[in-house]
């Protein structure tokens, strides 16, 4: 299912003395089963724009084409139901919207809300909560009893049990220490590739955009200020310093090789892609690739 | 959020929002005292023109004044159209049953309806140049000397200022779950009155679980800054009373003194 | 140089936990100037720490730990004295903004020690124009930025003039440039003021700014040195709570194809030497 913008413009409060713009001429296609993800920095509307995606924002001019629906400042409210399905979000902070008894319950409240019977329900719960790395233990426990990154993943099962064609994550592993935002990522990267997830993250950390993205938007000030792959996006990085952006640390460090005099044909973007740069330009012991 | 227009509260520099809050809050209520003073058309006239007045000078827009009336026009018609139907006197011009329409009700009709939008604009007023946290800090002021009969009022004020300061926090994470509920498929205000309280649960439970939260993170800080209850505090912000305070009580003293030469 | 806080053999059990406590013979000491780091997985005990300094916890029947700060014990008669001496920047930025606009908020802290008004005035601006704040004096914490939030705290805390400021996560929340404001802050403070700095952090950038890093685990130091010595466990300082340094990944993802890369830590500066040294070797 891809996801269109055309001319999109989006104002919160139009119309009142607090209008502000949040969007302005947004075209942009968010390819079926691609791994896209938005980056910019905070305040310049990537949180707006993701919220057209399931229609819980409109346009305030333009069309936002959701697979087979367009999305117009005149569509009404009714009926957006089997978008929001199809369309799973993740917020920022989505432990902030649990609320049941139980693990097993949040998780299948969605699910019953699209009118899957309960006891389906339950069962993709207990399928769900494994899927994010929880033991089945957990789903008579009450969710306000976990430690915030087991939240945050019953948060994301809860989601995952709409059983949506499109994930968009804002922030996932934002306040998370790192081993939680390597399981959050992880677990992202395995639905996209075992389950041809369409992915939509937005991110401040670049390593991830270069390791996992295949397309990357690059929002400013409420604009489209580049798109393209992660390669493309990331060779200018002059650029992305001038408008105070994130480089992946793997570009700098080549950045600053390169000015002493080792070479690339392109510049590589995670260590694995400069270890491989470099190997022909450094002398290897015998070993070769066994790991210790 | 609407955050900005919370308390109504509209930023500017005219001398109504200038004036002490603890002046603009006692008048206010002294004002709605006066008014019922009034009791012939020029005393109405006198206070409206007054009212206006005051308007004008707070240099905000009159839209939001009338916007004010409007959620108790409801409240007004029906006490408009009793008095009208139930008072008796002077020339008869209709009458049904127990129901009449007379001069008396006319005019009194007439007053009630003035009388409304007189406290409205003016209480609007208030609200529309004096920040809430300086209110609060008017009651605090005004509430001082009843610390002898040990009322907290340190505490009190405290607590005002810290739940208005919330406000806007708890009005952006309100649409934050909302918006995340319905990505779950909630629907929000639709179905039968039922359905519309069940649709509010996953809503509250979240928001007091994290108000909760907040909370506790929020009296540790205070106790980590040195907070140990109003005793032996001293006050960043102080209300000093100006020239142009008295000017304005001076101003509702002549207006009393019009409105009992005019009865 | 004199310690200015001592740790002696503290434990600490929260009432409500049935199992582990969440601290366990703990033994530490800050030097007066020092910016210490306190690394840790998640409930590996750090807040706990962090609010046992500040005697913000009901105390443990069954502790008998002793922390001193400045030379006085931390008993309930120097409570209030330790406080003074300690500022401390928490997590959330939202859930520790208490006043009503950022130069309320900075004034909340002197207005408990009972500061007379002009003195008051005095401290509040100097403190905002420390953190680059003073444009923004009479927002509201609404119309703010999370960095921006976090800055009007170390302001109030500033403004109390204490020796020792302790970071609870206080850059977790924030987005990079948020986090990189915060923590020039904080260097400045360190540098120019001599504050003793503890920061409780999952950053590598922020680790790296120590002179000494503690690693908790489970309620127990596990392990003390300088940021050299704690990153050179590579790949194992994800399970310690701390991203793993950038030298660090690259020599993993090196030796994978086969380069002999050295044991001992290095900063990037000495792995892009150590790669040009290899390379010129050719
Ligand atoms: N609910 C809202 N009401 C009014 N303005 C908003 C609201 N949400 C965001 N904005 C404004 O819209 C702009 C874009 O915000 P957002 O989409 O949240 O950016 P990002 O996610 O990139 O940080 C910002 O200027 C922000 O202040
Ligand atoms: N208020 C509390 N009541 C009971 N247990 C707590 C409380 N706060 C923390 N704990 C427990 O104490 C341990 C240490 O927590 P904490 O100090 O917050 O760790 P960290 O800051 O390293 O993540 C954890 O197991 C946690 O669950
Ligand atoms: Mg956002
Ligand atoms: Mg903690």
């Amino acid at each position: 299912m891809d996801i269109t913008f055309k001319d999109v413009a989006f104002t919160y409060q139009a119309g009142s003395p607090f209008a502000s713009d949040a969007l302005t001429d947004i075209n942009l296609t968010i390819h079926d089963q691609a791994f896209t993800a938005i980056i910019g920095h905070t305040g310049s509307g990537k949180s707006t724009l993701v919220q057209h995606l399931n229609a819980l924002l409109k346009p305030s001019a333009g069309t936002v084409t959701i697979g087979e629906r367009v999305i117009t400042p005149e569509t009404d409210n009714k009926n957006l139901k089997p978008i929001r399905q199809k369309v799973g979000m993740v917020f920022q902070f989505p432990e902030n919207q649990l609320f049941e008894e139980t693990v097993a319950k949040d998780i299948a409240f969605g699910p019953m809300n699209f009118g899957v019977s309960e006891a389906d329900a339950l069962q993709r719960a207990t399928e769900m909560v494994q899927l994010v790395g929880l033991d089945t233990q957990y789903l008579e426990r009450s969710p306000f009893d976990l430690s915030g990154g087991q939240m945050r993943r019953v948060a994301i099962a809860g989601v995952l049990a709409m059983k949506p064609e499109v994930l968009i994550l804002d922030e996932p592993t934002a306040g998370l220490d790192p081993v939680g935002r390597r399981e959050i990522l992880g677990m992202v990267e395995r639905l996209h590739r075992e389950q041809h997830l369409t992915v939509v993250l937005i991110t401040h950390l670049m390593e991830d955009v270069a390791a996992y993205a295949d397309q990357v938007v690059v929002m400013d000030r409420g604009q489209v200020a580049k798109t393209g792959t992660p390669q493309a996006v990331f060779q200018d990085v002059a650029w992305l310093q001038s408008h105070q952006l994130g480089v992946p640390e793997t570009a700098l460090f080549a950045e600053k090789l390169k000015q002493r005099g080792f070479q690339f044909e392109q510049l590589p973007l995670t260590e694995a892609a400069l270890a491989a740069a470099l190997a022909p330009q450094l002398p290897l012991t015998k070993r070769g690739a066994t790991d210790e | 959020m609407n955050k900005l227009i919370f308390g109504r509260y509209i930023p500017g520099d005219s001398f109504i929002h200038r004036l002490d809050p603890r002046g603009k809050l006692l008048l206010s209520f002294y004002f709605i005292g006066i008014i019922f003073l009034a009791h012939n058309w020029q005393s109405y006239l006198l206070l409206f023109l007054f009212t206006m007045f005051a308007v004008l000078m707070s240099r905000v827009n009159l839209g939001f004044f009338i916007r004010g009336v409007r959620p108790l026009i409801w409240l007004i018609l029906f006490t408009v159209i009793l008095q009208i139907f139930f008072t008796r006197g002077g020339h008869l011009y209709w009458h049904w049953g127990p129901l009449v329409v007379s001069q008396y009700g006319l005019v009194n009709g007439g007053y009630i309806f003035m009388r409304f939008v007189l406290i409205i604009f003016m209480s609007t007023l208030l609200t529309l140049t004096t920040p809430p946290l300086q209110l609060s800090d008017a009651i605090e002021s005004i509430l001082k000397p009843f610390k002898v009969f040990h009322l907290p009022v340190y505490e009190i004020a405290l607590m005002i200022s810290i739940a208005l300061r919330f406000v806007p926090t708890l009005m952006d994470e309100t649409e934050k779950i909302m918006n995340a509920q319905r990505a779950r498929g909630v629907d929000f205000g639709s179905g039968s009155l039922s359905q519309k309280m069940r649709a509010i649960i996953p809503l509250l439970i979240p928001l007091f679980v994290n108000s909760f939260n907040r909370a506790e993170d929020l009296a540790t800080a205070m106790e980590a800054r040195g907070y140990q209850g109003g005793e032996g505090r001293t006050k960043y912000r102080v209300l000093t009373w100006k020239g142009q305070d008295t000017l304005a009580v001076a101003a509702f003293a002549v207006i009393t003194g019009l409105l009992i030469w005019l009865r | 140089m004199a310690n200015i806080i001592e740790v002696t053999d503290l434990s600490y059990h929260y009432p409500q936990m049935e199992q582990r406590p969440a601290l366990q013979h703990v033994n530490f000491t800050v030097q007066a100037g020092e910016w210490l780091a306190i690394i840790g997985h998640n409930g590996s005990g750090k807040s706990t720490l962090a609010k046992s300094l500040d005697g913000l916890l009901t105390p443990d029947p069954q502790n008998k730990g002793e922390i001193k700060v400045a030379g006085l014990t931390l008993t309930d008669e120097t409570v209030w004295q330790i406080r003074a001496k300690i500022g401390m920047v928490f997590q959330n930025p939202d859930n520790q903004f208490v006043g009503a606009t950022v130069e309320d908020d900075v004034a909340f802290g002197l207005e408990n020690r009972g500061v007379p008004r002009p003195e008051m005035q005095e401290r509040v601006h100097a403190a905002l124009k420390r953190v680059r704040m003073t444009e923004f004096a009479d927002r509201e914490p609404a119309r703010l930025s999370g960095g921006q939030k976090q800055r009007v705290a170390i302001a109030g805390i500033i403004a109390q003039r204490p020796d020792i400021i302790i970071l609870d996560e206080s850059t977790s929340m924030l987005d990079p440039k948020g986090r990189a404001e915060v923590l020039a802050t904080v260097r400045q403070l360190n540098q120019e003021d001599h504050l003793t700095v503890i920061s409780i952090t999952h950053d590598i950038d922020e680790a790296a700014q120590a002179n000494r890093i503690v690693v908790l685990d489970d309620g127990q130091v596990k392990e003390t040195g300088t940021p050299a010595e704690i990153f050179a466990y590579g790949e194992r300082l994800i399970e310690m709570g701390l991203d793993v340094p950038y030298a660090e990944r690259l020599k993993t993802a090196l030796r994978q194809v086969g380069a002999d890369v050295p044991k001992q830590y290095l900063t990037e500066e000495g792995m892009a030497d150590w790669l040009w040294t290899s390379h010129s070797k050719m």
